[in-house]
């Protein structure tokens, strides 16, 4: 029962993310022939909206360090994602081995 | 939810960097309080710490059209307490400040207050309001991660209209404007993290019955523990 449940949350998340995907048409070109773009990040459009709130509002600072480019970036965030899932694969595989074992104990002691 | 460096004026940064500072330090000591005296729980508080880098790695595209993350603050929040959060949460943020450019070092206290703050504590919050109400464990940990996720955004919203109010509507209409895009475009999202943190939750319930008793997450299935 618990298995089925977590299988159709996981389900869920997948149909989640991959409606967006499916839903969302790109908007024609405008009149300049620029291509519109479609799932930019949500804080680059705040970056946007304060332009257009305060015209004259100047960020007074600059990151120390920026990814040289976007696949050094994707990379760091693909490092920070494999760091995680790795940690909850250890776990999760240790943690299950403990169970298992300590359950073929309980029966072998039992008999 | 990350503020970029330099969107924020220095007033509003110091102002936030002051508000979140009490929250780590005390965070932080109540974490190694606890590991000092269930060291055995040390795993599980990497599981939260690990499930926040994860989560707040990826973008996901949301039905507005534009993309956004998760934060994975929920999970930690439920099982450690909220305070345990804020120097996690300070940790992936910092990390993302410094080497990515996400986000920023002169904005970490107003990220941090969102994101590793409002969100732990209102998810550990609504947690225990759900379990008071006696419903099921699933539904409260999906209820708080998922609320828990969409209220950093807000919280995020409300902190850009107050350094950018609209020079017509003032605050409100600011707050609208940031709100469409921050929370609106979260909402599928916090229902995947709600989903991926009660699927977390019952492989915890499960494989680590005892350490869940100790931290008293009561899971509903004690009795099948007990047996």
């Amino acid at each position: 029962m618990k298995r089925h449940q977590n299988l159709l949350m996981a389900l869920a998340v997948v149909v989640l993310v991959a409606l967006p995907l499916w839903m969302v048409h790109k908007p024609a070109p405008g009149p300049d022939g620029k291509e519109a773009e479609i799932f930019a990040g949500a804080d680059s459009q705040a970056e946007g909206l304060i332009g257009r709130i305060d015209p004259g509002y100047r960020p007074w600072v600059k990151p120390l360090m920026e990814p040289p480019s976007g696949e050094i970036e994707t990379l760091l965030f693909a490092l920070q994602a494999a760091l995680g899932a790795g940690f909850i694969g250890y776990w999760y595989g240790s943690a299950s081995t403990r169970a298992r074992l300590q359950r073929e104990q309980e029966t072998t002691t039992s008999c | 939810m990350h503020i970029m460096e330099g969107f924020l004026p220095a007033k509003h940064c110091i102002a936030w960097g002051i508000a979140s500072a009490p929250f780590v330090a005390y965070g932080l000591r109540t974490v190694t309080k606890r590991v000092r005296e269930y060291p055995e729980q040390r795993m599980l508080i990497g599981v939260a710490a690990a499930f926040t880098f994860v989560l707040s790695a990826l973008k996901m595209p949301s039905v507005t059209g534009s993309c956004s993350h998760p934060t994975g603050t929920g999970l930690g929040a439920i099982l450690f307490g909220p305070a345990a959060m804020a120097p996690i949460g300070a940790v992936v943020l910092l990390f993302q400040a410094i080497l990515l450019a996400h986000g920023g070092l002169t904005t970490l206290g107003a990220n941090i207050f969102s994101m590793a703050i409002v969100g732990p504590f209102a998810a550990a919050a609504i947690y225990r309001l759900v379990r008071a109400a006696r419903l099921p464990f699933g539904v409260a940990v999906f209820l708080a991660a998922t609320l828990g996720d969409l209220l950093t955004y807000v919280t995020t919203s409300v902190q850009l209209a107050l350094a950018f109010p609209d020079p017509v509507g003032g605050f409100w209409a600011s707050f609208t404007k940031f709100a469409t895009v921050f929370a609106v475009t979260q909402v599928p999202l916090a229902i995947s993290e709600g989903f991926l943190t009660v699927i977390v939750c019952n492989a915890l319930a499960r494989l680590n019955p005892r350490e869940l008793q100790e931290m008293r997450v009561a899971t509903g299935s004690e009795q099948e523990v007990q047996a």
